[in-house]
C-alpha cells in the first residue's frame, strides 16, 4: 500500500503562484478525482504530486517521505503518471510501447524477463488491447490509442495511479470504458488513483472521492454525495444548477441551468418542473 | 474491458503471445542492422582494393600482417592512402550518423541535425580562426573544434530554451536559432578567408569542404578513441532518448527525466561532432541524412545504431566516388556527399509536407 499526502503545497511558475498551501490526504486503494473550472490548478496540482513540478513551498509525501528526496526510478516503481499529451512514437508497435513502461524496473545490467513479458501482458489484457499487441500505435484510432498509453502505464506495476484527464478528446462510450477501467483497478486490486476530470457528472459517477478546486484552493472534498450539491456547483463553477440524487441508483447527475430554457419547452405547458417521487432535490 | 483474471497473473498462453510478439517485432531491425554490418564491410573492402590502384585481399592480409613478398608500392598505397582513409570514412560516419540521428530523435524532427543547428559550423569557424589567424595545428585545431561545437551548444540551449525554462523548447524555434548562429559563422570564416594569404586560405578551403585525404594516423588514433568512448555511451542512453521521444512528462512518470537525458546525450554529440570535424573537416548533410535514410529502413522507427552505420556507408562509399568516379580528379568527400545531400533535404521536406 502507498499513501499520498501533501503539506503547505504551494506550486507556480516563475513568480506565479497556481496551487496556494494545499494538504491534501489522499486515500489509499479508492480513485479521487479533482475537479473544477479551466485554470484552477488542478493540472498544476497533479504535475506537483507525480513529481513534475518542485514546490514552491511545503512538501509531497510518498509513504511518509520526501517525494523529491526519492530516487527517480524508485519513484517510478511506486507512482505511474499518465499526462495529458503523450507523443505518439513513428514505426513501433503496441507491444514494444507497453514495454517501454518497464523501464523503472530495469537496472544498468538487468535484461528483459519473464516478469516483464507477463507485466506487459497483463497490463494488454486490462485494457483489452491483448488484440493489437502487434498493430503500429500511429495506426490506432483515438480511443484504441489511450488503452495503449494507459497499458503503459499498468505495465509500469505501481500501487499508485495519476490520470491528467484521461477522457479527454474521447467519446461517451470510450469515457465509460476508459473509466470502468479505472474502477477495475481500483476494486480488483486496491490501486489508488488520482485523475484529473473535466466532466462533473463522470468524476461524480466513477470517484469516491471527489477533490474540488477552484483558483488554487480546495472548495470542498468528500464524497460526491457530500460534494456535489448546488451550492458548492456554483461555488466552484460559478453556475446554478440542479442536482438529483436517485435513491434506489445511487445515479447523481448535474443539470446546468443557463439563461435558457430547454429548447421547445414552453413555459407553463407541463405547470412546473415535474420530478418523479424518488428524486430529491438536494 | 472487465477483468479477466482477477487473481493476477496472466494467462501463460497470452504472456507466450507477448513474447513471440516481441520477437516479430525485433526481427526487422536485427536484420537492419546485420544488413549494414555487411554493407560497411563491403564498402570498406571496396574502398581499401578497388580505384586506380588496385590491390588484392591475399596481398592486403599480407601487408597488414607484415609478410614479405609484397610489391613496395602496394603497401604504400594501401598504410598511406587507402587504409586511413578507409577508417576515418568509418569512425567519422559512425559519428555524424549517431550524432545527427540523435539530435532528430531529441528535436522529433527531421532537420534538427548537427549540421542544420550550427554545431558543424561551430567545430568549423574555431577550427579555421585556429589554422588561419593563429597558425595552429593538430591538437589546438582539435580541441577549438570542441570549444567552437560547444560554443554553439550552449548558445542553443540558451536562445531556444525560452522563459518557462522547459528543455522540450520548440524545436522549430531551435532550429531557427541553429540556422541563424550557422549563418553568423559562415561570414566570420569567408571573412577570416579573405584577410588570409592565398596558401592558408586554400588549405582551409580543401578542409572545409569536409576531406579525408588529410587524416593522419595520429588523428585517427585519437578520432578511433573518441568514438570507441563515445559511440557506446550514446548507444546505452538510447533507451532513455526513447522514452523521452513519447513526451517531457510521460518520460519523468517512467523514471527518465528528459533534463539529464538530454544533456548527457547533447554532450556525446558535441564531443563526437566537433572530433570528426577536427580531423576531416565538416562533411556535409552526412548527419542530417542518416537519420531519415535507418527511419526509412526500419519502417519508421528511429535507431541510433543504425544511422550510425548508414553514415559510415555513406562516407566510404562518397569518398570512394569522390576519388575514383572522374579519372584523374580526387575530390573531397564532402563536395559528393554534398552533391547527394542537397537533392535528398528537398525530396525530404516534400514528403515531410505530404504526410503531415
Amino acid at each position: 500500500m502507498t499513501t499520498l499526502t501533501t503539506e503547505n503545497l504551494t506550486l507556480g511558475y516563475g513568480d506565479r503562484t497556481i496551487v496556494h498551501g494545499l494538504d491534501l490526504d489522499v486515500p489509499e486503494g479508492r480513485v479521487t478525482a479533482i475537479v473544477g473550472p479551466n485554470g484552477c490548478g488542478k493540472s498544476t496540482l497533479l504535475r506537483g504530486v507525480s513529481r513534475l513540478l518542485r514546490p514552491t513551498n511545503g512538501r509531497v509525501l510518498l509513504d511518509g517521505r520526501d517525494l523529491h528526496q526519492l530516487p527517480t526510478r524508485q519513484v517510478a516503481r511506486t507512482m505511474a503518471l499518465l499526462p495529458q499529451h503523450p507523443v505518439v512514437p513513428e514505426g513501433i508497435t503496441v507491444g514494444e510501447l507497453v514495454a517501454r513502461g518497464r523501464h523503472p524496473h530495469h537496472g544498468l545490467l538487468r535484461r528483459w524477463t519473464r516478469e516483464d513479458d507477463e507485466a506487459v501482458a497483463e497490463a494488454l489484457e486490462l485494457t483489452g488491447t491483448q488484440d493489437l499487441v502487434s498493430r503500429e500505435v500511429a495506426e490506432l484510432s483515438g480511443g484504441q490509442r489511450q488503452r495503449v498509453w494507459i497499458a503503459l502505464v499498468l505495465a509500469q506495476r505501481t500501487d499508485l495511479l495519476l490520470l491528467d484527464e484521461p477522457t479527454s478528446f474521447l467519446d461517451i462510450a470510450h469515457q465509460v470504458e476508459v473509466l470502468d477501467l479505472v474502477r477495475d483497478l481500483s476494486v480488483h486490486r486496491g490501486t489508488t488513483v488520482v485523475m484529473v476530470l473535466h466532466d462533473l457528472a463522470m468524476a461524480a459517477r466513477y470517484a469516491d472521492h471527489l477533490v474540488a478546486m477552484r483558483g488554487g484552493r480546495v472548495v470542498a472534498q468528500g464524497s460526491p454525495r457530500q460534494v456535489v450539491t448546488a451550492e458548492t456547483v456554483c461555488d466552484v463553477f460559478g453556475i446554478t444548477c440542479r442536482v438529483l440524487w436517485q435513491e434506489a441508483t445511487g445515479d447523481l447527475s448535474v443539470i446546468p441551468l443557463g439563461r435558457h430554457r430547454p429548447v421547445g419547452h414552453v413555459l407553463g405547458a407541463a405547470s412546473s418542473p415535474r420530478l418523479a417521487p424518488e428524486l430529491e432535490v438536494s | 474491458m472487465t477483468l479477466t483474471t482477477s487473481a493476477g497473473a496472466p494467462a501463460a498462453l497470452a504472456v507466450g503471445a507477448v513474447r513471440s510478439a516481441r520477437r516479430a517485432a525485433a526481427s526487422r531491425p536485427r536484420r537492419v542492422l546485420l544488413g549494414l554490418v555487411l554493407a560497411l564491410v563491403g564498402a570498406v573492402l571496396v574502398r581499401t582494393l578497388l580505384g586506380d590502384y588496385t590491390i588484392t585481399a591475399a596481398d592486403a592480409v599480407r601487408i597488414l600482417v607484415g609478410a614479405d613478398g609484397v610489391p613496395r608500392g602496394a603497401e604504400f598505397v594501401l598504410m598511406e592512402s587507402k587504409l586511413p582513409r578507409a577508417l576515418v570514412g568509418v569512425l567519422a560516419g559512425l559519428a555524424l550518423g549517431a550524432g545527427g540521428a540523435t539530435f532528430q530523435l531529441m528535436a522529433r524532427n527531421p532537420l534538427a541535425s548537427p549540421d542544420v543547428l550550427g554545431l558543424t559550423m561551430g567545430a568549423s569557424a574555431a577550427a579555421v580562426l585556429t589554422l588561419v589567424v593563429l597558425g595552429g595545428s593538430g591538437t589546438a585545431v582539435a580541441v577549438a573544434a570542441l570549444l567552437g561545437a560547444a560554443a554553439v551548444a550552449l548558445a542553443l540551449i540558451l536562445l531556444s530554451g525560452g522563459r518557462t525554462g522547459s528543455t522540450a523548447a520548440a524545436p522549430t524555434r531551435m532550429i531557427l536559432v541553429g540556422v541563424a548562429l550557422s549563418a553568423m559563422l559562415t561570414s566570420v570564416v569567408h571573412w577570416v578567408l579573405l584577410r588570409a594569404d592565398v596558401y592558408r586560405a586554400h588549405e582551409a578551403m580543401v578542409w572545409l569542404t569536409g576531406s579525408l585525404a588529410g587524416a593522419t594516423w595520429p588523428q585517427i588514433g585519437l578520432l578511433a578513441l573518441v568514438v570507441a568512448v563515445a559511440l557506446p555511451l550514446l548507444l546505452a542512453t538510447s533507451a532513455q532518448l526513447h522514452l523521452v521521444e513519447l513526451g517531457d512528462d510521460l518520460a519523468h512518470g517512467v523514471g527518465a527525466p528528459p533534463r539529464p537525458v538530454r544533456a548527457r546525450a547533447l554532450a556525446l554529440v558535441v564531443v563526437l561532432v566537433a572530433a570528426t570535424t577536427a580531423v576531416c573537416g565538416p562533411v556535409a548533410f552526412v548527419a542530417f541524412l542518416a537519420g531519415p535514410t535507418a527511419r526509412r529502413l526500419l519502417g519508421g522507427r528511429s535507431s541510433i545504431a543504425a544511422s550510425a552505420l548508414v553514415g559510415a556507408v555513406v562516407v566510404v562509399l562518397a569518398d570512394h566516388l569522390a576519388a575514383y568516379a572522374i579519372p584523374e580528379v580526387n575530390l573531397p568527400v564532402g563536395v559528393v556527399t554534398g552533391l547527394v545531400g542537397a537533392p535528398f533535404l528537398l525530396w525530404l521536406l516534400t514528403r515531410e509536407r505530404s504526410t503531415s
